[in-house]
């Protein structure tokens, strides 16, 4: 019963979540950078204007593909938080990434499918590391079952998998997209690939776009709390701070760090997968 | 009723196959194939209905078989001439030697060195030879239709082979039986027999077009099959000269028990699996047989040949559960699977990106036979239906395109959705099938991640290590080819000259791949639940229903979701731009104006990565690797049995 009504609190609040993470964002950002910034209600006003904008497309294809892309996240994110099976919930979300994919490359369009090539690589790089944050978290529960670890008690599992930990917040940099590895899009579009995946995406499909990106962002900070939850109150405290001052991290390193070709961010993405979760792993296995 | 069907089931397809190669006229012979797999099929599904109204019990069959067993000497050794014969006229004289050695040393075991065998049932049918059983006949003779039509369309595109349609046929339906017979056999020496004779069908088709590159290749396929022949009777000759008996449920029974001897026997027929599913470091052989006309690269190369080579590894599963020979299958299927994937990507030949991808599901089953435990033996099984399934599909797929567009490579299918609907579609449903969740290839790997977790330490981490990056490569290449399907650019459709046989073969496919994505939890219950129950007794679903059937539920939206979508958008009021180029678009979304102010074409190409992933960056290391496992770990598994 908790669970759907988990669930159901995440399919109508993750948005408004998302949202004000991202007015945040541009806040947090803006004030970085020496600027006054938006409300942190910009980005919401943003899509009340994107979905009011005549449809223009260049096929019909990307806007459903863009909203199976959209449908998809959600279905992972509301699995993720009716407390099922991680790795399905992650095969979810690989599924709806794909979707993007098409979406970009459906276009035929040069800065587009560059954008969904590095995508790709992109998806590659973060891959091994997000199957293995399942098969880490198994390996201190017992479990793949996300309500069930959610609810195991003892130390916050992050204890035992500091490895896992270190390299997930990594890859949650590749993930949504950001400075350093925005590789595959770019928040200003007079960079060299323009807008990558989303060069010819605008007004509803665009709007499909940030929706789905709020949905995930919600799901991944979700993923990040798992690893501070033990069933109590307190823990679910921890969670919370936990995973905002991961998302502030992500905006710093933003802030601070120019985009890295994708040699370089696939070379560091396997290397920390290797490194940390890998020998994370091995201890862990050691240990048992 | 069973009894008499078997030897129906194994014979009627060298009937055919006589009728087709005397046959010369194209129309008669079409007839003779479209009926002949009929009919097949239909024998077999009348087997699988009788067993099953039978009980579904495993029924043992034939144990006494003298005349039988001197008949398939003979072939053995008329098969042993054939080779010698073909290896000499090309002056391959150590795959001669390879062959005599081998078939002559069981001819002796058997009838000169005066071991007393235990008579035991020489056939078995329970519910994996079922399935087995299915797969070659569903498949099989799905492709043996297709062959007629792709057969003719490749005459017209290729004018410069000899059309030897009256040799190629007829041998799709000798494999057809042989292969009833391999996965229907107990005995080991009967089935070592089919075995040989799946290896020289194979050799013979890949050197279809008598081209040199068509036979060095063939005899490479060869040797290397031999070689895993060899292994298989120097496997059959020691368990048999130790144990008295060359029964297959025997030897799994004493290899599990952990008694050295058989373990090593074991190891022997693992080696041979090994070669047979083009595992590392025989993987090469493989990629050689993709200039082999489509219809055998589907049957044998990737749908039911290769498969011989994991039936017998899920097979000896539980006898290598925890001990050497399990470690070593599992690491060369872990390598094969990561390094295959690896190989993939940097390449474009279509059908080349196939065979990497088979060799590395095959890995993966492989890297499932030797962890042996219950749930992997359960990925394995659905690793294999899926496979055949989606495999057999692509390959056909390719094929229809090759014929029609006269390419094959995976660059020349940008925007195939618009020239090529019906072929484009078909291949997206097959690369979903092959890695997208909720397809059933990734509930299996789901299943194995699942298992290895819980394989051993230094072990399970690094075959979870192998899954994820293996997972991760296998991403890049399929969603590649993906997004080159669905791109649009407004290019006219072509003529199609795929024909109806082709299609309805497609069609088959197409459906029986839903179907039994559909069907998943249903066939978990009570087809793969119950193997695994006679082969390790109660086990727990290595999926639980639940997530099953959350898989079914996705599996419905990826299936009707963009449908709908695509339905409902079309009410939506847009207009239609031109892509951003910027500002130097001519007027089309396929051409700019260049720096001479011309017109140019635009070209979008994926990555290939070579610098990278190039075949001549992986695979020498990944050969080393896995010859280096092979040789130190059967090493010694032999050694440590024979002192």
């Amino acid at each position: 019963m908790m669970r759907i009504v988990l669930c159901v609190v995440y399919l109508i609040a993750a948005p408004f979540v998302g949202c004000l993470l991202d007015g945040c964002d541009r806040k947090i950002t803006a004030r970085m950078q020496g600027r006054q910034g938006p409300s942190v209600y910009q980005p919401w006003w943003d899509l009340q204007k994107l979905l009011a904008k005549e449809r223009l497309m260049v096929n019909p294809s990307q806007f459903y593909l863009m909203a199976s892309y959209t449908v998809f996240v959600v279905i992972s994110g509301a699995l993720f938080f009716c407390g099922s099976d991680l790795l399905l919930v992650f095969f979810a979300l690989t599924t709806s990434e794909m979707f993007m994919v098409l979406a970009a490359s459906t276009t035929s369009s040069p800065y587009s499918s560059m954008g969904a090539n590095r995508e790709l690589i992109q998806m590659t790089s973060s891959e091994p590391m997000v199957l293995l944050t399942a098969v880490g978290l198994y390996l201190a529960t017992g479990t793949f079952s996300v309500a069930e670890t959610a609810a195991m008690g003892g130390l916050p599992i992050i204890c035992k998998l500091p490895g896992f930990f270190i390299g997930f917040v990594f890859i949650l940099t590749i993930k949504m997209r950001k400075s350093p590895f925005d590789v595959s899009t770019s928040h200003h579009a007079h960079q060299e690939m323009v807008k990558g995946v989303t060069t010819e995406m605008s007004g509803a499909t665009l709007a499909c776009e940030t929706i789905a990106n709020w949905y995930e962002h919600v799901m991944l900070m979700g993923i990040i709390g798992l690893f501070c939850l033990n069933g109590t109150v307190w823990s679910m405290l921890l969670a919370i701070v936990v995973a905002l001052a991961v998302y502030f991290l992500e905006v710093l390193i933003d802030n601070t760090s120019a985009r890295v070709k994708w040699q370089t961010m696939f070379k560091l993405a396997w290397g920390v997968t290797i490194v940390c979760a890998g020998v994370n792993l091995f201890v862990l296995q050691m240990l048992r | 009723m069973i009894a008499n069907l078997v030897p129906v089931l194994i014979l009627f397809p060298f009937l055919v196959a006589a009728a087709t190669a005397l046959i010369k006229e194209d129309q008669l012979r079409g007839c003779v194939i479209y009926t002949g797999s009929a009919v097949t099929i239909v024998a077999a599904l009348t087997l699988v209905a009788q067993w099953a109204l039978g009980g579904a019990q495993t029924v043992e069959l034939y144990v006494e078989t003298g005349t039988v067993d001197h008949i398939i000497l003979a072939c053995e050794l008329l098969l042993m001439c054939l080779v010698i014969f073909l290896s000499c006229a090309h002056g391959k004289f150590p795959i001669a030697m390879l062959s005599a050695v081998q078939t002559l040393g069981v001819v002796w075991f058997e009838v000169l060195s005066g071991v007393e065998l235990e008579e035991k049932a020489h056939m078995v049918i329970d519910r994996f030879t079922i399935i087995m059983v299915l797969i070659v006949a569903c498949v099989g003779c799905l492709i043996a239709t297709y062959a007629v039509g792709y057969m003719r369309g490749y005459h017209q595109h290729h004018t410069e082979f000899a059309d030897r349609r009256s040799f190629f046929l007829p041998l799709l339906f000798v494999f057809i039986g042989a292969m009833f017979g391999l996965v229907l056999s107990a005995n080991m020496a009967w089935m070592y027999f089919f075995w040989e004779i799946t290896s020289v069908i194979s050799f013979l088709l890949i050197g279809y077009t008598q081209t040199e590159e068509a036979v060095t290749n063939s005899f490479r396929a060869l040797w290397m099959n031999l070689l895993g022949g060899l292994g298989y009777a120097a496997g059959i000759i020691w368990f048999g000269w130790t144990y008295g008996t060359i029964d297959l449920y025997d030897l799994v029974a004493s290899g599990s028990a952990g008694e050295a001897v058989a373990i090593g026997c074991v190891a022997l027929l693992a080696f041979a699996a090994l070669t047979k599913s083009a595992q590392l470091p025989f993987s090469q052989w493989l990629l050689g047989a993709m200039v082999a006309p489509t219809p055998s690269s589907a049957l044998l190369h990737s749908a039911t040949m290769v498969k011989a080579g994991v039936y017998l590894l899920l097979r000896l599963a539980p006898a290598m559960h925890g001990n050497l020979a399990g470690y070593m299958v599992a690491f060369i299927g872990g390598l094969t699977f990561f390094s295959a994937s690896l190989m993939a990507i940097s390449t474009s030949d279509g059908k080349r990106v196939l065979a990497f991808s088979t060799i590395s599901n095959l890995g993966l089953i492989t890297a499932c036979a030797g962890v042996g435990s219950a749930e992997t033996v359960w990925a394995g099984l659905f690793l294999i239906v899926f496979h055949a399934v989606s495999k057999s599909m692509l390959f056909q797929c390719i094929g229809a395109i090759e014929n029609t567009t006269h390419s094959r490579d995976v660059e020349s299918m940008h925007g195939l959705i618009q020239r090529q609907p019906k072929l484009a579609t078909i291949m997206i449903i097959g690369i979903c099938g092959m890695f997208l969740a909720p397809f059933g290839m990734l509930i299996s790997k789901w299943a194995a991640l699942k298992s290895f977790v819980e394989a051993g330490r230094i072990f399970g981490t690094l075959l979870v290590l192998m899954v994820c990056f293996g997972s991760a490569t296998t991403l890049l290449y399929w969603s590649k080819w993906l997004s080159k399907l669905v791109a649009i650019n407004h290019t006219k459709p072509q003529k199609d000259i795929t024909e109806q046989g082709e299609y309805l073969s497609l069609f088959l496919h197409a459906a029986a791949m839903v179907l039994i994505c559909l069907c998943f939890p249903v066939l978990s219950g009570k087809l793969m639940q119950p193997i695994l129950e006679t082969m390790y007794g109660a086990v727990d679903p290595t999926i639980s229903t639940g997530n099953l059937i959350i898989m079914v539920v996705l599996l419905a939206c990826v299936l009707v979701l963009p449908a709908l979508l695509a339905t409902l958008s079309k009410k939506v009021q847009r207009r239609e731009v031109l892509n951003y180029m910027a500002g130097i678009n001519t007027g089309d979304n396929n051409h700019f104006i260049d720096t001479m102010g011309n017109d140019k074409e635009l070209q979008l190409s994926a990555w290939y990565l070579e610098n990278w992933f190039g075949e001549n960056k992986v695979m020498k290391p990944s050969l080393i690797a896995a010859v280096a496992i092979i040789v130190l770990m059967l090493g010694v598994i032999l050694g440590g049995a024979l002192v």
